[in-house]
């Protein structure tokens, strides 16, 4: 279980995120869901550390994150990393393993063997030596969900995995988070598109600046939450799988 | 040593530290340079190379290990520039502007205390005719141990340039990384006062790194290749200036240029005669 507790972020000054308390349990697909500037990237990131927290604790199975992250897999959004590096496919998804690996130890055999493995489970083997400039936006986000692979991890947090991609990429990365997921995985993924959200996600945090619900999809999609969060600018919109009243 | 090779290739001693010293600033600051230009930090190390200047007075006139002072205020200027950029909604450009030319007023002030025995000409613009032997072994001492911690720390410093956002999410401390590398640009840049002199450190590391990022696609590649670049155009530069009377280390630069440019045009990974002027 991933406890949080009363986390409030900053963003450049302003309050991104305020007053979050939520208990995440092990084993389920979850979507986090809200408008554009809801604070949906920004709460992963601050339960990763990766941008500070103003206040709150985030406690996995009872310890502090920081002594959970190695088993944490983190498959930010593409944008956030530079294409131009001197990198192969292999050598991208090698660095997958680092987390597992001990200061001064380089990645063996053992290690390599497992790039093979998940290069293979998304369908990139054939890719490996190619520099990951050279990919298209579908093949990139392979490479990084087989690089989350490689380490192992219990924990998947993806932040808008589905974004620029084909549909050829899209089907592979979502059989594989359900075997990910049959497997006992947890998995978090930042999610813009209402439409997906009952096929994918077992539960769903709805977000805007705080917490508007979390729960199952069935009670919590709901569109009194929906309107909650996003306000009146989706009009009277009819979603597939939305529980709850007015759709008519 | 030197000797027994100075008589038996018919070189004079001078001009055969010259060479050597070339060589090893061209290895160490290939190395190095190729971690600076990935991780866009060029502006930075000019900064670092300039900053180190009052470190050099003061242990002059402390009769302390220049490295020592050097890597001190290197360091220093490296943590200032973070604050300044981390405490305001000054840019890094600019922070990094005022701490450069601050410390090397600083520097030029000190030095003009301490102006007895030291050359502010040779420190800015280097002697490479002047390298003594102790200071040939100094840097190639340094050069070993580069190679070393970058070695045995290749994994966290590619990963940690790659992409720090990851490394940051799994918990790799990348405040340590950046510093490393700030100490390491530091005492790479006392290494080659002698050589090129402060002002011209940063083309050392830029130029060669950036070199061979045009025709690679691995980093340890790059690293080799800028490496091999780096002491090509060294030794090159020497032959030159010692041919036609140059100033060496404005010699070597604009040699280690040149192939920058040849590479620019013909390197298939950028592309240039093909595509012509980049889009967007």
């Amino acid at each position: 279980m991933i406890e949080i507790r009363n986390l409030n972020v900053d963003y450049f000054g302003n309050s991104a995120l305020e007053n979050v308390n939520i208990d995440i349990p092990f084993g389920y697909t979850i979507g986090i869901i809200g408008p554009n500037g809801a604070g949906k990237s920004t709460f992963i990131k601050s339960l990763l550390e990766v941008i500070k927290k103003r206040s709150g604790t985030v406690r996995v199975e009872g310890k502090d994150i920081s002594e959970y992250k190695r088993k944490i897999a983190y498959v930010p959004q593409k944008n956030d990393i530079d294409l131009t590096f001197p990198i192969t496919v292999n050598d991208t998804v090698l660095t997958g393993t680092y987390p597992n690996l001990r200061i001064f130890q380089r990645p063996g055999k053992k290690e390599r063997q497992r790039v093979e493995e998940c290069m293979a489970m998304v369908d990139i083997s054939d890719l490996a030596n190619k520099q990951i400039s050279n990919l298209s936006g579908g093949q990139l986000q392979r490479v990084f969900i087989a690089r989350a692979l490689a380490q192992k991890a219990d924990v998947f947090f993806l932040d808008e995995p589905f974004v620029g991609i084909d549909l050829v990429s899209e089907k592979i990365i979502v059989k594989l988070l359900k075997q990910l997921r049959e497997e006992g995985k947890t998995i978090l993924i930042v999610h813009h598109d209402l439409h997906e959200v009952e096929e994918y996600f077992d539960k769903v945090i709805i977000l805007n600046k705080k917490l508007i619900a979390f729960g199952d999809v069935k009670d919590t999609f709901t569109a009194d939450n929906i309107l909650n969060a996003y306000g009146a600018s989706l009009g009277n919109l009819v979603i597939k799988g939305m529980g709850g009243a007015e759709n008519d | 040593m030197i000797d027994y090779f100075s008589s038996l290739l018919n070189i004079p001693i001078y001009a055969l530290n010259a060479g050597l010293s070339a060589i090893i600033l061209g290895i160490v600051s290939g190395v190095l340079g190729s971690f600076i230009v990935l991780r866009k930090m060029s502006l930075m190390g000019d900064a670092l190379s300039h900053a180190v200047l009052p470190g050099v007075a003061l242990s002059y006139i402390l009769g302390i290990n220049i490295l020592v002072g050097a890597s001190l205020f290197g360091l220093l200027a490296a943590i200032l520039i973070q604050f300044i950029t981390s405490r305001s909604n000054i840019k890094s450009d600019t922070s990094i502007g005022i701490i450069l030319s601050s410390f090397f007023a600083l520097g030029i002030v000190l030095i003009t205390f301490a102006k007895s025995g030291l050359d502010l000409t040779h420190i800015l613009f280097g002697n490479i005719l002047a390298v003594p032997q102790s200071e040939l072994m100094q840097s190639f001492i340094i050069m070993l141990v580069v190679i070393a911690i970058i070695s045995l720390l290749y994994k966290e410093l590619l990963i940690s340039s790659f992409d720090p956002v990851v490394s940051k999410a799994f918990g790799l401390k990348t405040g340590f990384y950046h510093y490393l590398l700030m100490m390491l640009l530091s005492v790479v840049t006392v290494s080659s006062l002698s050589q090129v002199g402060i002002v011209l450190v940063i083309a050392m590391l830029v130029i060669p790194a950036a070199t061979s990022y045009l025709w690679t696609n691995k980093l340890i590649h790059m690293i080799i290749l800028a490496s091999t670049i780096g002491a090509v155009s060294g030794i090159i530069g020497v032959i030159i200036s010692f041919r036609f009377n140059l100033p060496t280390s404005a010699t070597i630069v604009l040699v280690g240029v040149s192939l920058f440019a040849i590479s620019f045009i013909i390197s298939p990974k950028n592309n240039f005669l093909r595509k012509g002027v980049k889009q967007g």
